[in-house]
């Protein structure tokens, strides 16, 4: 049976409860709206990237806990980093919140308390979300992004 | 103490109301009903979901279907399979026999004056459709109005938008109070001269309202307006009298009166059927086919396009005759004191917020918690298998009507208990516990 505290591990609470980043950065050149009809869950990633390098990233929205805190610490997790990095990152958390374990759990650093949600295949949309916004909004494809 | 107005036995609010009813908090009255027995009959309720008892209260959603109806299905592709109306050979007949029973059982059931006026679709959505295609496209014009009201499900809403974009007329929205209840006086000043059909759900799904309909279908009623009503949630909890309500089209679903998926009921007026034409065109529906010509079968087989959904009317005619053996009155009763009991004791717990508070309410119990997301909500209730639904409820328009972007919906059938319920409030105890 799928562990509820490992769905919701105290820093993740902690993170829904007083999200991260949770601002509009003063200058802001790629964005992207994240929204899941389903739930209602609705993210803005606002991203201040210059050249290759995420310079600073704030989101905006409401979401359930676990879609609030993983928009949260992912944009602790990839301020300074450069796209092809995040890119990479989304790829080992997508592996990690739908069980295929990664050997590069180490490198998700504290995004690994996401590991739990692999026991709720329906929650994986939830922790995803701001993922697909922050990818959405890097590669301008379009500016919504719905993760139905 | 938190208890309804009166009971949602009575179809329609217009009918004076019953005296309060008072629950002392540990009473459930069964009102003559065997509960126990009932939840025997519905093999699902035996299992267990996440290492505990299934507590299952998404009944809105689909409700569980006793053993007379799996039973039922099984035997008629065991004994009975063959396409039906058209066959010579025995089977054939049997499985016609048996599909058109299946429309008389639902013609009791809603008490209509005609079988010609029962036409089996998919669901409550799918009848919809066929009116406002049907009926819409032939009756409404550029400039029109079509009234619905701000607690419909999508299901209500989208067919009339359709329609209205397509003959560029409008669609009026009749709001609703802090309650969740219809503002009639609202209702009387847009019903105009304009106005070419009310659609306005029985029960809404989201907030469990009972609308005051008999009174809606009278004032649509003269000025010669006809009205739709969606009864998706108001048949599985009480019993309905299409001729009583006088309503023009009243639409439900099966499986949410715990028989099969894929069948539903349009119930329409025979002389307002007659003039309507067809929605769907293929096999069964037709008289004769000429590559010049087609003339329409009659009714209700004139709106019944292709080989119809058998085992899924056999499936309902079980169903209905189960609903009928115990009595819609008394399941009425009884699910009318479950959700005043659960009403009282859900609103107790702190952070607790019940979205839809209307004086008359069927089957439907909506909530918000302070600081918790309703899909925590969910997740959690799901890990002690209590299953509810969390989210818009297919009614968008109501979660933004109540400035919320979801709710969290347990939602009761007959085979519901006290125990069900009280499973309900020590599993939102637990998420307080988790979140808090």
């Amino acid at each position: 049976m799928a562990d509820l505290h490992e769905l919701y591990q105290e820093v993740v609470l902690e993170h829904s409860k007083a999200p991260r980043n949770y601002r509009q950065p003063g200058a802001v050149n790629y964005r992207a709206e994240g929204y899941n009809p389903l739930c209602g869950d609705r993210f803005t990633v606002f991203l201040d990237v210059e050249g290759d390098t995420i310079r600073d990233i704030g989101f905006q929205g409401s979401g359930c806990a676990i879609s609030t805190a993983s928009a949260s610490m992912m944009t602790q997790s990839v301020k300074g980093k450069t796209k092809a990095e995040a890119a990479r990152l989304f790829e080992q958390f997508h592996r990690l919140v739908t069980g295929q374990t990664s050997e590069d759990e180490r490198e998700l650093g504290k995004l690994a308390v996401f590991s739990g949600v692999s026991g709720f295949p329906m929650r994986v949309k939830c922790a995803t979300l701001a993922w697909h916004t922050l990818e959405t909004a890097l590669e301008e494809r379009q500016n919504v992004v719905s993760t139905e | 103490m938190t208890t309804l107005a009166h009971s949602p036995q009575i179809s329609d609010s217009s009918v004076a109301p019953r005296n309060s009813i008072c629950l002392k908090p540990d009473e459930v009255n069964s009102g003559g009903l065997d509960v126990d027995k009932i939840r025997h009959d519905f093999p699902i309720l035996g299992r267990a979901v996440n290492g505990n008892r299934l507590v299952y209260l998404d009944n809105a959603a689909t409700s569980q279907k006793p053993r007379a109806v799996i039973d039922v299905i099984s035997r008629y592709y065991e004994r009975q399979n063959a396409n039906i109306h058209r066959g010579v050979h025995s089977l054939s007949a049997l499985a016609t026999e048996a599909h058109e029973n299946a429309r008389q059982s639902v013609r009791q059931f809603l008490n209509a004056g005609d079988v010609r006026e029962i036409v089996f679709v998919r669901g409550a959505t799918e009848a919809i459709n066929l009116v406002a295609q049907s009926y819409g496209r032939t009756q409404v014009g550029a400039g029109d109005e079509v009234l619905i009201t701000a607690m419909e499900h999508h299901s209500n809403i989208v067919p009339w938008q359709i329609l209205c974009q397509e003959k560029q007329a409008h669609l009026k929205v009749v709001p609703i109070n802090d309650r969740g209840e219809l503002l009639l006086d609202e209702f009387e000043k847009l019903l105009g001269p304009r106005t070419k059909i009310v659609a306005i759900t029985h029960v809404s799904n989201a907030l469990g309202t009972i609308n005051p309909v008999r009174r809606v279908i009278q004032m649509a009623h003269a000025i010669n307006v006809p009205v739709l009503i969606d009864g998706a949630q108001a048949a599985p909890h009480f019993s309905v009298d299409v001729q009583a309500l006088d309503c023009d089209f009243y639409a439900f679903s099966g499986h949410k009166v715990y028989g099969p998926t894929g069948i539903g009921v349009l119930y329409g007026k025979a002389a307002l059927l007659e003039a309507m034409p067809p929605y769907q065109s293929g096999g069964d529906m037709i008289e004769s086919v000429t590559f010049e010509k087609t003339t329409y079968n009659k009714l209700p087989f004139k709106f019944e396009a292709g080989t119809p959904h058998i085992d899924g009317a056999i499936g309902l005619h079980a169903a209905l005759e189960y609903l009928n053996k115990l009595d819609m009155d008394k399941v009425a009763a009884y699910e009318y004191e479950l959700l005043a009991y659960a009403t009282e004791v859900v609103a107790a717990i702190p952070g607790v917020r019940l979205i839809g508070t209307a004086h008359e309410k069927a089957g439907v119990l909506s909530f918000v918690m302070e600081g918790v997301h309703p899909h925590d909500i969910g997740t959690i209730l799901d890990q002690q298998g209590i299953a509810v639904r969390t989210g818009h409820h297919c009614a968008q328009p109501v979660m933004e009507r109540f400035g919320i972007a979801a709710t969290a919906r347990a939602s009761f059938a007959v085979y519901n208990t006290k125990e069900d319920v009280d499973a309900l409030v020590k599993g939102i105890w637990k998420v307080r516990e988790v979140f808090c």
